[in-house]
């Protein structure tokens, strides 16, 4: 009987979606916005090789602005929440392989999470992406060396300090340039070269640090209620 | 048919299987790993249908951090229901 409604939806859905997909066209011109965006004259103001970087920063600024509050509010509330274990967590010895492969591969993958985040003008990725792969190399050297405390001070003045700078350097576009996150505020340089866009590049190497350190510190939170008792 | 739409359907294919593991597997664990899957593949289609910023973010959230967070939340949720059979054993005796 429940299956049966089940499916009952799930075919009244199916003939409610079935027309806009079957009027689903491949569209092969940009929509008008994107026209806008894509512009030469346009692309020459912002002057960043890479446009997706250049809508989601100065463009559609203030979304990336609200993207990390709600992470820094997700961090916030999962700190809030977790209650320190008091038992001790017991782990088995990491394997010999996965310890030295994870010492070799941190460093690496540090470097190409700051590589993401600052030529976030000119190749795909940006501040979310780097600060996602800072992450991850966090994560594998909290599953190999459980034991070694991570100073989550440090991780959240960093967060904060590059929250602050971010925001401050928003504001900045508001008063000296044409407005809110503008990235005219510093010279335009040359297009596709590193020192391009103004400033892009630095708002969103903040931007990946905080988001690094964001989620670096959500998993750190979520090791250290662990126990075994 | 090109070769863009085969890569873009079979990967489909793919994420649903891993779905429905994640959905009907009974075994914890193998449900979360197959969760991690299937951010591995949507990765695998985004950057086939040339959206390649979004799939860094997948391949590093979705099924890199989501699915450690996941883990460490199950091994804290059966210590919690461990200490609260415990002591329920205790009261019995």
């Amino acid at each position: 009987m429940k299956n049966i409604f089940t499916l009952m939806i799930l075919v009244a859905f199916g003939i409610m979606i079935y027309p806009l997909v079957n009027s689903f066209k491949g569209n092969d011109k940009l929509p008008e916005l994107g026209n806008y965006y894509a512009q030469p004259e346009n692309v020459t103001k912002v002057n960043s090789a890479n446009l997706v970087t250049a809508v989601v920063v100065t463009y559609r600024g203030l979304d990336t602005l609200g993207e990390v509050s709600i992470l820094f509010l997700t961090a916030a509330i999962i700190a809030f929440f977790l209650k320190k274990q008091t038992g001790k967590h017991e782990v088995r010895e990491n394997s010999e392989i996965f310890t030295t492969a994870a010492k070799v591969l941190f460093p690496l993958m540090i470097i190409l999470g700051v590589y993401i985040f600052m030529n976030g003008h000119l190749t795909p990725g940006g501040g979310f992406q780097g600060g996602a792969v800072i992450a991850s190399a966090v994560i594998l050297m909290l599953l190999a060396f459980p034991e070694v405390p991570v100073n989550q001070k440090l991780l959240s003045y960093m967060e904060s300090i590059s929250g602050i700078v971010f925001v401050g350097l928003a504001a900045l576009g508001a008063l000296i340039g044409f407005g809110y996150l503008d990235n005219a505020i510093l010279p335009l340089g040359t297009f596709g070269k590193f020192l391009s866009a103004g400033a892009v590049p630095i708002i969103y190497s903040f931007v990946g640090l905080k988001v690094g350190a964001e989620l670096s510190n959500i998993l750190v939170e979520f090791k250290s209620v662990q126990s075994n008792e | 048919m090109n070769y863009l739409l085969i890569t873009s359907i079979f990967t489909g294919v793919i994420i649903l299987v891993f779905t429905f593991i994640a959905i009907y597997q009974k075994n914890m664990v193998a449900a979360i790993i197959s969760t991690g899957a299937v951010g591995l593949f949507a990765s695998l289609m985004y950057l086939v249908l040339a959206a390649p910023d979004v799939a860094m973010t997948e391949a590093a959230i979705g099924s890199g951090l989501s699915t450690f967070i996941f883990f460490y939340v199950l091994n804290r949720i059966r210590s919690t229901d461990k200490k609260k059979s415990d002591s329920v054993k205790n009261d019995q005796l």
